[in-house]
This record gives C-alpha cells, sequence and structure tokens, in this order.
C-alpha cells in the first residue's frame, strides 16, 4: 500500500521545525520515529499534505538527569531507554515499558515524543507517563510551556498540544529511596498492543526493607492503564483505595475491583468488556505488589 | 508532491537516485536498485521480512521513507556473503535447517547480525528476544534460534564480529 502524495521537509535545528510548522500551519504534519504515522498512512487512514520529519533534529534526542528529573528529548528512541544504565538503575517502570513497546526492530525507529503525542490510549509511554507524573515540554514560536500529564491526553488520538507547538521533552519526577514502579502488560503476542496493561508508581513510608512487622504502608501512588478506554486514564479509584493504606491482600483487591469498575474498556479481537475489567483487576494487584518489592529491594 | 535526489551508501556502494517523497525505502531497494533479497511481507509493520540495517540498526524497511535514508548507510542480505562464501549467519541456517519456505530468512538473518554485534555470545532468550520482530511460519523458530547460536559459536571461534 502506498501513501497519498505529500510534500515532504527536513529541518535540522528545532528553530527551523518551528519556523516551518508556523509557515505551513494544519496542513502539516509532524514525523518523528513514523511507526504509527507511516502506517496510517499506508492505510490512507491519515493524509497529510506535508510532511516535518524531525529525525535529523539531533538536539531533540537525549537521556540524562537533571537536577530533579530524569529529562527526555522528544526524539529519544526506544530501544534508548531499553540500554540505557541510568534507566536500569533507577526507573524500572519505565525499563518494563520499553521493553514490551511493539517489537526490537520498531523501537529502533520509534520515539518516546511520538508514543505520547500520537495519543493513542493502546500505546504503553501514556500509562506509564501518567503514573510517574510526568511534565511535558512543548515550544512554540512564541516560546515553551510546561503540560502537566494529566493535562496532556484530551480525546482519542487528541492532545492539548496546539497547532505549531512540538513536544520536545519529556521530565521525569526521581523517584525518591522508598519508591518502586511496574509496568506489566498482557499481549497476544510480541508487537501487539495491550489487551490491558497497568503502570504503578509508588512511595513507602518508612525506610525500606523486607522485614517490616507489617504489610507496607503506600504513601503515595499513582496508576495508569493501557488500552481499557478512549482516553489514556488514571485509575483514581484504585489510588484512592491504596492511599495511606496498608497494602494487605484485602485491601490489594479492593483497588483491583475499583480499577476494573472504573475503565471503560471496548470488545474487540483481544476480549471481551468483562475479560479486560478482569484482567485491570489482577494486574494492578500483581504490579502494586511488583512495585512495593522493587521499593525495597532498595530499587526506586 | 516533492521529489528529492538522494544518495544511499547500500552495501558499500554510493547509489544517487530521485525518489517520489512517499517512496517507501523496501521499494526504493527492490525496484530502484533491484536488490530483491530484501522482502515485503505483510506490507503493515508487522512481520520483519522487508528489515535493513539501517546506520546500523535493524529496522522494518516498509516503516520507512525512501527520502529518510537520505545519506545513511544501509545494508540489506545481500552484503552478508563475501566473494561467494556464506556469512557464518548464512552457513548456521543451512546446517541446522534454520529456514523452510525462506521468505522470513533475509530479515531473520539481518536481525541476528546486529543482535551479535552488539551482543556476541547470547543466550537462548536473548536470542529470541532479539528476533521477535521477525515473524516465520514455518520453522516454530527453534531451528533458527540453533542456527544463530552456530553463528555465534563460529564467529567467536574465528575472533570475529558479526
Amino acid at each position: 500500500m502506498i501513501p497519498a502524495p505529500f510534500d515532504y521537509h527536513a529541518p535540522t535545528t528545532l528553530d527551523e521545525a518551528l519556523a516551518l510548522l508556523a509557515r505551513l500551519g494544519d496542513t502539516a504534519k509532524i514525523l518523528a520515529g513514523g511507526q504509527s504515522l507511516i502506517p496510517a498512512m499506508r492505510f490512507r487512514l491519515a493524509s497529510p499534505e506535508v510532511l516535518v520529519d524531525l529525525n535529523r533534529v539531533s538536539e531533540l534526542a537525549y537521556l540524562e538527569e537533571r537536577g530533579d528529573h530524569l529529562a527526555i528529548g522528544a526524539l529519544t528512541r526506544e530501544h534508548a531507554l531499553e540500554r540505557s544504565p541510568i534507566v536500569a538503575a533507577s526507573y524500572p517502570l519505565l525499563l518494563d515499558a520499553a521493553k514490551v513497546i511493539a517489537d526490537p526492530l520498531v523501537r529502533n525507529k520509534a520515539t518516546v515524543g511520538g508514543n505520547l503525542a500520537h495519543a493513542d490510549p493502546a500505546n504503553d509511554h501514556p500509562a506509564a507517563m501518567l503514573a510517574y507524573g510526568a511534565q511535558i515540554i512543548a515550544r512554540s514560536p512564541t516560546g515553551t510551556r510546561t503540560i502537566a500529564i494529566d493535562d496532556l491526553f484530551v480525546g482519542l488520538f487528541e492532545t492539548s498540544l496546539r497547532p505549531g507547538e512540538i513536544l520536545v521533552e519529556i521530565r521525569i519526577p526521581k523517584p525518591t529511596a522508598t519508591s518502586g514502579g511496574a509496568y506489566l502488560k498482557i499481549e497476544r503476542k510480541v508487537g501487539d498492543y495491550a489487551v490491558a496493561a497497568v503502570a504503578v508508581q509508588l512511595e513507602l513510608d518508612g525506610p525500606p526493607g523486607p522485614h517490616a512487622p507489617r504489610a507496607p504502608l503506600i504513601r503515595h501512588i499513582r496508576i495508569g492503564l493501557t488500552n481499557v478506554s478512549p482516553v489514556p486514564q488514571r485509575a483514581r479509584a484504585a489510588e484512592a483505595a491504596l492511599t495511606g493504606q496498608h497494602a494487605t491482600d484485602d485491601v490489594l483487591e479492593a483497588a483491583g475491583q475499583a480499577a476494573a469498575a472504573e475503565c471503560d474498556p471496548s470488545a474487540d479481537l483481544r476480549g471481551q468488556v468483562d475479560y479486560k475489567r478482569d484482567l485491570v483487576r489482577v494486574l494492578i494487584k500483581r504490579a502494586v505488589r511488583r512495585a512495593i518489592e522493587r521499593a525495597q529491594g532498595g530499587r526506586p | 508532491m516533492s521529489q528529492h535526489e538522494i544518495t544511499v551508501t547500500i552495501n558499500g556502494e554510493r547509489e544517487t537516485r530521485k525518489v517520489e517523497a512517499r517512496m517507501l525505502l523496501v521499494h526504493f531497494i527492490r525496484e530502484e536498485l533491484g536488490l530483491t533479497g530484501t522482502h515485503v511481507g505483510c506490507d503493515t509493520t508487522s512481520c520483519g521480512a522487508c528489515t535493513v540495517s539501517l546506520d546500523g540498526e535493524p529496522v522494518k524497511s516498509c516503516t520507512v521513507f525512501a527520502v529518510q535514508a537520505d545519506g545513511a548507510t544501509v545494508e540489506t542480505v545481500e552484503s552478508l556473503a563475501v566473494g561467494g562464501k556464506l556469512h557464518p549467519l548464512q552457513e548456521g541456517f543451512w546446517e541446522k535447517h534454520g529456514l523452510q519456505c525462506g521468505f522470513c530468512t533475509p530479515g531473520m538473518l539481518i536481525s541476528a547480525r546486529a543482535l551479535l554485534a552488539r551482543n556476541p555470545s547470547p543466550t537462548e532468550d536473548e536470542i529470541r528476544h532479539g528476533i521477535s520482530g521477525n515473524l516465520c511460519r514455518c520453522t516454530g523458530y527453534n531451528k533458527i534460534v540453533e542456527a544463530i547460536q552456530y553463528a555465534a559459536d563460529k564467529l567467536r571461534a574465528d575472533g570475529k564480529g558479526a
């Protein structure tokens, strides 16, 4: 299948890219890794008149801790997350997610910024970044603004980015010493979208240690869900059921049930609605347990 | 629709052509350059039959525009055998029966070469993970894994990289 004809620009700096977008207006579409956009163009689900290819804007590809956060340039490839010692040491939720995005060949091209800006509820980074409470940095010809991840996703394939803006950076707050995270995804086969997936980032009360006398106390928790709602969403009722609670089996089960009730999956080839809700219930419990183990093991 | 003159170094040869922006890299390789070892399988970014090495990383060439490869180095399955002598990976696929119909093989070989270049002594799990973007409908993968293990052993014994 051949995409519809289009004009193509390949700027080499961010300023050049912003100027092009300003000049071309809404006829233009940004091309990042292209692993969602190019298939969509081949199916003729998308027929942009102009592509502005960011792949030569090398200033947007970086991954480093700066002050209180991990800064990820929007053009950072998924494989860079998988191979990063910083991610392996301190961001296990992000590493979990990076390993299960599509397949290794796709991850060599696909970008973190593109995964978020595409705002597909089946993509894996939205849930991960919702769990982290990440911040999104957007640039336009007139300046820079910060968007809380909670405000980024506004509809199916729709974000709060404005025309002419480019998502340039993702900032993940550095986890504290008593923090842990996990991403658990059920997929039918490698490369498929999730039937359902759950991202958990939590902080325990008190110093880490495997011999705590009671079930650990969850001070803070954020949970993101993948592919069980039209818009990437947090499991706020589940978060409420866990925040300030000791993570007993009963508390975890209640949180799982809360998430199963608050998500909004649709039936498709990957499963019926009830099946997906039950997956969410189970995945919440497993992901919280794994996040707690990691918090107690000293891995943030 | 824009036309672009691009220059790609493919299997060591510099090639310059004028292409439409919408031409996919796999079509450039097969139809413009006549290198038909790279296959079009699913045509939907799923199967990996079209895998080529783009600046050292294996990618699905059906999901990259040719114009994006301007200035890049591309290697296809035709780059593996030198002077009629099979690459250890090709030899492994031969010796271990790593192919039946052979349609996925060019992509498998390119993915496997990138895997061994990064990790000369992969475990079975690492091999399976490394080729998980390449689908094979014949072999059930076991023979492919054995073929890659054969090549890894041979390359290590020869003191060579992939």
